[in-house]
């Protein structure tokens, strides 16, 4: 039985005996001399992440400006911070876009311009107070010139990420960056072996209070992340570190194109090997990290999972899905987590930080709740049309523009001898149609790739798909095809009305 | 050569294409094409000497045609070395080396720009025409 403390660690760095590894190190050594023998040797296993943290921001104290002014509204570069503490406090957030140049610019630009010594421009407006009379200011400011620019970041180290595919027929961008048609592709994040939390899935050192690398500095872990759910292996940490001493090598803005702005965090979490059952842990490899691919083709809080997968086979290149080898692509770069961990066990090497045990451990086993929604989720069952008139594909041009003058619907769906949807026409198309002299069948100038609802979706979801493919109605069918109503856009236009 | 023929909607439905290859007798190896109601897009290798012959016989047709000599550039002080473009890219211009490093291999390259839209750091840009 091996069994260490923390200060005797402590008095190792001090004294410079201390043997730290990193993480992939100690795969290796446990594998070699097995968990017992390499608790004896090893005092410090260090750990190393580096990828797209969303919740991330920096509170920002600017000092009094002379008339003072409690700023009701706060911009950074145009980056709108939120303001509603003290006088001259305000927090800004990674993802917060820009007011005028939108999604290039955001919260995570203004955090890597600071720490890269740039000056930004404050804007900040209120209604003045007899004690704080000021109502505009204006000025500019370098990092040097506030006084505590403190990074607090709510939810960062995911103990591991979901992978991410998408199996509909366009391509789409989220936060885990393009997804390709039909399964083209697959991202994922996290640094697998490297991981922090995957290296302490049980939490026995690491919790509120535990001294770690952030951004190139020191910092802290105040407790657990938002959204911490232990019980699944999807642990998150709350972090906090001081800006002015961070290095944009290690805190970099990222844009994901049709998502918005992210901040690249570089964290690196120290493991005092104390005793072997942390040798053990420490000892997890890629093949050990298993996460779920999911389907980010459909928008729902619950995407289906298509599969398991370690981090190995991500990693590899390559994974499997239903017989094809689709291409991955990490969003997290596993070489910057290399250079974490190992610039933490330098730092440690030479007697410059010390590891800590926390105050409080993170809890275990605990999951985090979907949100209690009070207002009905509107489906589109809930407000289609449900009287339709659908016209034949071998019917004349001129009928379908009797049809539209006798029923008032301005888009016709075309159906096959057996009522399947095949097309759509609208007025506009029949009006095209008689103007260069074409009076064939609807069949010839009908659209066949024909934008569907199906009546158990969500009028959102249904709403975005209108507008990226810039239609006003889409039939509703069901699983034969056939057509059972028509949605349009004001149908939803008057569901938002309603409630507001 | 890489070459990028733009096609107006108006001449969308005509076979300029297999037309002028016919007429010039020149070969083009189609990489790329997106079509949609307002507008055409290819992109085809050529060879260097025929450029001329084959970029005269479709501007003759209503096409645009333009070279694609710069590739992919690739700014080394915002790239993080994730990775990102890998799976994006149809082909395999990244990868990443035993030590994780990104590699680059830019003659390999068709500026479709899919990496472009990928990378979260804006580290990849295309020169010339696309995006």
């Amino acid at each position: 039985m091996v069994k260490k403390t923390i200060h005797e660690i402590n008095g190792r760095i001090r004294d410079g005996s201390v043997n730290v590894v990193t993480a992939e190190e100690m795969v290796h050594i446990v594998g070699e001399l097995g968990a017992e023998d390499a608790a004896k040797e090893v005092d410090v296993v260090t750990t190393g992440t580096f990828g797209a943290m969303c919740s991330s921001g920096v509170w920002l104290n600017f000092g009094h400006s002379e008339p003072p002014i409690k700023m009701q509204k706060v911009f950074l570069n145009d980056v709108e911070a939120y303001t509603g503490v003290a006088a001259v406090d305000a927090f800004i957030g990674a993802t917060q876009l820009s007011e005028s140049l939108g999604m290039d610019y955001g919260g995570a630009h203004v955090i890597e311009d600071l720490i890269r010594g740039k000056s930004i421009h404050l804007h900040a407006v209120s209604h003045g107070t007899d004690c704080y009379p000021r109502k505009v200011l204006d000025t500019n400011l370098t990092l040097e010139d506030m006084n505590q620019v403190i990074m607090m970041n709510p939810r960062n180290a995911y103990q591991k990420y979901n992978a991410a595919t998408n199996s509909t027929k366009s391509t789409i961008h989220t936060y885990m960056g393009s997804l390709l048609p039909s399964f083209g592709n697959v991202t994922y994040s996290g640094a697998g072996v490297l991981s922090p939390l995957s290296n302490d899935p049980d939490y026995m050192t690491i919790g509120t209070g535990t001294r770690i690398f952030l951004g190139g500095a020191q910092g802290y872990i105040t407790g657990q992340g938002t959204q911490h759910s232990s019980g699944g292996g999807f642990g998150t940490l709350m972090v906090q570190g001081d800006l002015k001493k961070m290095n944009p090598d290690y805190i970099r803005a990222a844009n994901f194109t049709g998502y918005g702005t992210s901040l690249y965090v570089g964290m690196g979490v120290p493991i005092p090997i104390l005793n072997e059952q942390m040798a053990q842990a420490t000892a997890v490899t890629d093949a050990g990290v298993t996460t779920k691919i999911l389907d980010y083709g459909i928008p729902s809080r619950d995407r289906p999972s298509l599969r398991d997968v370690t981090y190995e086979e991500l990693r590899s290149g390559y994974v499997d899905i239903d017989g094809r080898d689709v291409p991955t692509s990490s969003l997290s770069s596993f070489k910057k987590s290399r250079i974490i961990a190992s610039e933490l066990k330098e730092w440690i090497f030479r007697g410059e930080f010390f590891v800590s045990l926390p105050a409080e451990r993170l809890p275990k086993d605990i999951s985090a709740k979907p949100m209690k929604q009070t207002e009905g989720i509107a489906l589109v069952s809930d407000i289609m049309a449900v009287s339709v008139v659908t016209i034949a594909k071998n019917a004349s041009v001129y009928d379908a523009a009797k049809t539209i003058m006798d029923t008032a619907f301005n888009h016709l769906p075309v159906v096959n001898d057996d009522n399947t949807l095949v097309g759509i026409v609208t007025a506009w198309d029949i009006s095209k149609a008689v103007s260069q002299n074409k009076f064939d069948l609807v069949e010839g100038i009908m659209t066949r790739k024909v934008i569907t609802a199906t009546a158990d979706e969500r009028v959102a979801v249904v709403a975005r798909r209108l507008d990226q493919n810039s239609v006003s109605a889409m039939p509703v069918i069901n699983k034969e095809r056939h057509v059972i109503g028509m949605i349009t856009s004001d149908d939803i236009s008057k569901l938002f009305a309603r409630r507001s | 050569m890489k070459i990028k023929i733009n096609i107006s909607s108006d001449i969308l439905i005509k076979p300029i294409i297999a037309e002028s290859i016919l007429e010039t007798g020149v070969l083009l190896n189609i990489s790329q094409a997106h079509f949609d109601r307002s507008r055409g897009e290819v992109v085809a290798d050529v060879a260097d000497d025929k450029f001329d012959l084959m970029c005269k016989s479709l501007t003759n047709k209503g096409a645009r045609v333009s070279k694609l000599d710069t590739p992919i550039k690739w700014d080394e002080n915002e790239c993080v070395e994730c990775g990102a473009c890998i799976s994006v890219c149809p082909t395999k211009v990244f990868s990443l080396d035993a030590d994780f490093s990104l590699l680059v291999d830019e003659a390999k390259c068709i500026q479709c720009g899919t990496c472009v839209d990928m990378c979260p750091h804006k580290a990849l840009s295309l020169g010339n025409n696309n995006k």
